[in-house]
């Protein structure tokens, strides 16, 4: 049951995840643990506009040491909501801050 | 379930079977021998109650493509202990408006979550959503596929507008003063994208009940409370009155006694009701329902704010509109809630309900955000503090 919880990034090696699927070290991400990362929440390529989008999310991350509110990160990429599921159809939450490297969001359901 | 797999022991949970109450533990047990499952979940109830801890972890992060909400991930840590509940997800469904089902829909709703979940349903949770209770994460796909093929959708969850809720007013209940069923059909297609796709600072629900009984406790389990009143006087049969009095109903006791206003006056021939001191209360239409009624100029009162305790403690919804009409297509409703919804979405701080964000801005600057006028009926509570300075006086220093 174990290797569930460990993803193979080819030239980057094992690295453990949550049940999620998010990466349990913010710090180990890479461009290319971002690119697999995309295969799981069905982004096939990643595009221009998903990397201004991810690396708008990891520089404000790095900086604040928290995921930005929605609305903020529409505002601050140009993006409206449904640009943004557009690009990552499981959402922001889900999607692009996995992509991302970002720790979990912690929410109340 | 396999018969070399041991149904776990329940002494502690069978306490719950006695008594003549319904019980989770019954409904859990019928399902045992089905489901591994139930038998799992029932497993690490019993180790829960036997340490006095929980063992569900919070905040997974699962849902389907497109949707930012409307399935909540949890999963077990003791999944070794009890591997079938490792993954036991909650999938909220948007119930009909009223609660209403044919017994086939029920089925269908059955069917998809014996064979992909659970089936273990909670019906229906309190923001009003059909509950489907525990599935892993590669069913959430076909799940959704399946239900959306039988022309169910998700619920919300998470900082979206939750699934609107409503009373079932006019389809059963003569007192409804608006048709809470339509509007709540309404508002959930209008605000589709706010309810699937998370915007706001936190969650945002929204009651509709069609008479101040308030059936769905609008006023204190949703932000935006919709509750039906009227304008003009309480409708009366005088003659029905005069037999609850001969049938040995204690009007003055019971009814006019009763009265929060004092506005009820009996003479033992006739009921006079001072309405321009009525504060729809409901008592006496609700003590005698043959001989009273709500008015015939009906619409509703919209209301602002309640939540349960979290950052605040318990709040009530407070008045924002004392009157407005409410008939298709609902516009000027769905104006203010936009409106509502733009001061909050902005400057709301990450999970700060709304009525939260009201008492820390103020809702004199609120209200100027929203652009409607303050009034009388918005006042929840008189002053405390004696001390107040008036503009005029601060003019004249």
């Amino acid at each position: 049951m174990s290797d569930e919880l460990k993803i193979n990034v080819e030239g980057v090696g094992e690295l453990a995840v949550d049940e999620d699927g998010f990466i349990e070290d913010p710090g180990k991400w890479s461009e290319a643990v971002a690119k697999h990362l995309a295969g799981t929440e069905g982004v096939t390529e990643l595009s221009e506009d998903h990397w201004k989008l991810v690396n708008y999310l990891r520089n404000y991350y790095m900086e604040f040491n928290i995921a930005p509110m929605i609305r903020k990160l529409c505002k601050e990429t140009g993006f409206n909501l449904k640009k943004v599921y557009e690009l990552f159809p499981s959402g922001p939450a889900k999607g692009a801050c996995k992509v991302a490297g970002l720790p979990k969001p912690t929410g109340c359901v | 379930m396999t018969d070399n797999v041991k149904k776990h022991e329940t002494p502690l949970l069978d306490e719950l079977l006695k008594g003549p109450w319904p019980s989770f533990v019954k409904e859990f047990k019928t399902l045992q021998d089905k489901k591994a499952v139930a038998n799992d979940l029932l497993g690490q109830l019993e180790y829960s109650y036997k340490t006095k801890l929980g063992y569900w972890k919070h905040g997974g992060i699962v849902g389907v493509m497109g949707y930012g909400g409307g399935v909540i991930g949890r999963y077990s840590s003791l999944a070794e202990m009890f591997p079938a509940v490792k993954h036991f997800h909650t999938i909220r469904v948007n119930q009909p408006a009223g609660w209403f089902y044919t017994s086939k829909a029920l089925r269908t709703l059955c069917d998809i979550w014996e064979k992909r979940g659970s089936g273990i349903t909670n019906m229906h949770g309190s923001t009003g959503d059909i509950v489907f209770l525990g599935t892993n994460t590669e069913e959430l796909e076909p799940i959704f596929e399946e239900l959306t093929k039988e022309g169910f959708d998700l619920g919300g969850s998470g900082s979206n507008l939750r699934t609107p809720s409503c009373c079932n007013g006019q389809a059963r209940c003569e007192w409804a003063c608006y048709d809470t069923m339509g509007l709540c059909y309404d508002l959930t297609q209008t605000f589709q994208d706010e309810l699937h796709r998370p915007q706001f600072p936190y969650k945002f629900k929204i009651k509709m009940a069609g008479c101040p009984n308030d059936c769905v406790a609008s006023i204190a389990r949703s932000d935006l409370s919709i509750i039906g009143t009227w304008r003009d006087n309480i409708q009366m049969d005088q003659s029905a009155v005069l037999k609850y009095a001969s049938d040995g109903l204690d009007i003055q006791k019971i009814v006019v006694m009763n009265c929060p206003t004092k506005c009820l006056d009996w003479n033992g021939k006739e009921l006079k009701i001072d309405n321009s001191n009525c504060v729809k209360c409901m008592h006496c239409i609700n003590v005698m329902p043959k001989a009273l009624a709500p008015g015939k100029d009906r619409g509703a009162t919209v209301l602002l704010g309640s939540k349960a305790p979290i950052i605040e403690g318990a709040m009530l919804s407070s008045v924002l509109i004392p009157f407005i009409k409410l008939e298709p297509p609902f516009k000027e409703l769905k104006d203010v809630i936009g409106r509502i919804w733009e001061p909050w979405a902005e400057h709301g701080k990450n999970r700060e309900r709304i009525g939260e964000f009201i008492e820390r801005v103020g809702k004199g600057n609120f209200l100027e955000e929203v652009g409607i006028d303050p009034v009388p009926e918005m006042v929840k509570h008189p002053r405390e503090n004696p001390y107040i300075f008036y503009d005029e006086y601060l003019e004249d220093e």
